[in-house]
């Protein structure tokens, strides 16, 4: 119910909808809740509604750290 | 599929849990609930609990709107739905929930009903424009994820002037349920858990933020991990709590940086203030009356909320008795501890909500976790032989 998926913004359209893509699906959504959205951005959808926009280099920076737990794991 | 592929790598999420092994001290025992239904998906779809040392063990927590959803509200929208002059629109989660007597929203629909399933609100609110002379209620439900998308329907029917448009409110909240499960007296009545710590829901958290947890963290000092839904976010986060349990400490921690915020999206929080106020008590499935545990509409718009606009009555209804939905929804028994899983109770004939959504802890189960559990009777009956 709360699952939402990560989508990119292809582009922008007037009263605050996007037409973004997963894997090549098209999909018109809602970007009312989400200030400043660019071509290019990845949002997570829910419901028809982009929640939040994903951190490009946040995202970068949490797989560091599991490649370095995961490390430490492989040396255990 | 970008930023969904990278966090399923297998061979990563050996090492993780190699180092959990590591970690995790031989003398005691982590018991970690989590709190969302689609870590309980995640966790059983990946069957990352064979990766866990025997003494790290998930409790599936009750975060699954549909499973909470008393069975009183279902009677409710399918009398409601029954109406002449009303479309009921629903998301799909909830088409087969089990009313009483063996009623759902499905079987109302096909005695003819009017209710129609919705991706979105949006869509709702389409049926609404294209439909005058009808009266469109949306079903709405959901935590906090779910809230912000009503609420801007509501908005867009008033700045529309839509007067056939109605909300029959069953919105949730995260913090107010954890806290119950945490200090509720039914608990001494079900029994007690042991919990470490929560993993804290993902996308419920990009809309709230991580600050709502500082309370649970201080108060009964337990660590909570904010974690995404993939199975490498979830093994993370599961590290991050036995490192918090070894060192004492009792922290908020966000694995889910890249979308979660300590305060979240404050314009989805403004949209849901601006329609929403809490109720005082709701009835939760398995958890009773939760204090403060859900929202209705705000007095001023009264007119869009469905259950004063039909004099709607919500029916004491109780759930079939052997079935386990509260205990399991409490993490107190696991879905096979229940006489009807898996004989009377699948996913194609679901008896309680635990079973309905594919996030519940039975569904999850039952599509998932039962193999699983065979092989390991088989491979424990071959080391004894």
């Amino acid at each position: 119910m709360c699952l939402a998926i990560p989508v990119q913004v292809k582009e922008v359209l007037p009263d605050n909808m996007a037409k973004v893509t997963l894997d090549g699906v098209s999909k018109i959504v809602s970007t009312a809740l989400i200030d400043d959205v660019r071509p290019g951005d990845y949002l997570l959808l829910h419901v028809g509604y982009a929640l939040a926009k994903i951190d490009p280099e946040e995202a970068e920076r949490t797989l560091a750290l599991i490649r370095e737990a995961a490390a430490m794991g492989d040396a255990a | 599929m970008k930023y969904i592929d990278e966090y399923r790598d297998g061979r990563l999420a050996k090492d993780i849990a190699r180092q959990i092994a590591a970690l995790a001290d031989p003398a005691r025992s982590y018991h970690f609930m989590e709190f969302c239904g689609g870590h309980t998906h995640a966790i059983s779809r990946y069957g990352l609990e064979d990766l866990l040392p025997a003494n790290v063990r998930m409790i599936h927590g009750p975060g699954c709107p549909v499973c909470v959803l008393p069975i009183g509200r279902i009677d409710a929208a399918i009398a409601l739905a029954m109406r002449p002059e009303i479309t009921l629109c629903t998301y799909g989660d909830l088409m087969r929930v089990p009313g009483s007597n063996g009623s759902s929203l499905l079987k109302a629909k096909a005695a003819g009903a009017d209710i129609r399933m919705v991706y979105s609100t949006l869509d709702a609110l389409r049926i609404a424009e294209a439909e005058l002379e009808r009266e469109a209620v949306f079903f709405a439900i959901g935590f906090e994820t779910t809230t912000p998308p009503t609420a801007l329907a509501l908005k867009a029917a008033i700045a529309k002037g839509l007067g056939n448009f109605s909300i029959f409110c069953n919105h949730v909240l995260t913090p107010a349920a954890i806290q119950n499960i945490l200090e509720s007296p039914d608990v001494r009545k079900l029994g007690t858990i042991k919990i470490d710590g929560f993993v804290g829901p993902a996308h419920v958290s990009t809309v709230i933020g991580t600050e709502p947890y500082e309370f649970f963290a201080g108060e009964f000092q337990k660590p909570v991990v904010v974690a995404g839904f993939e199975p490498l976010d979830v093994i993370q986060a599961i590290l991050m709590l036995v490192r918090q349990v070894n060192d004492g400490r009792h922290e908020v921690e966000n694995q889910y940086i890249r979308a979660v915020t300590a305060l979240g999206n404050e314009k989805a929080q403004a949209e849901v203030a601006n329609f929403f106020e809490l109720r005082e008590s709701f009835e939760w499935r398995g958890l009773g009356e939760v204090p403060y545990g859900a929202l209705r509409l705000r007095p001023q718009y009264v007119a869009y909320d469905a259950e004063t606009r039909f004099s709607m009555v919500t029916p004491a209804a109780k759930d079939n008795p052997a079935c386990e939905c509260g205990a399991i929804l409490r993490g107190v028994k696991k879905p096979a501890d229940c006489k009807l899983f898996g004989t009377v109770c699948t996913p194609d004939t679901p008896m309680g909500s635990c079973m309905v959504s594919s996030e519940g802890a039975c569904a999850a189960h039952w599509t998932y976790g039962r193999f699983r559990e065979k092989a390991r009777q088989v491979d424990v009956g071959r080391a004894v032989a």
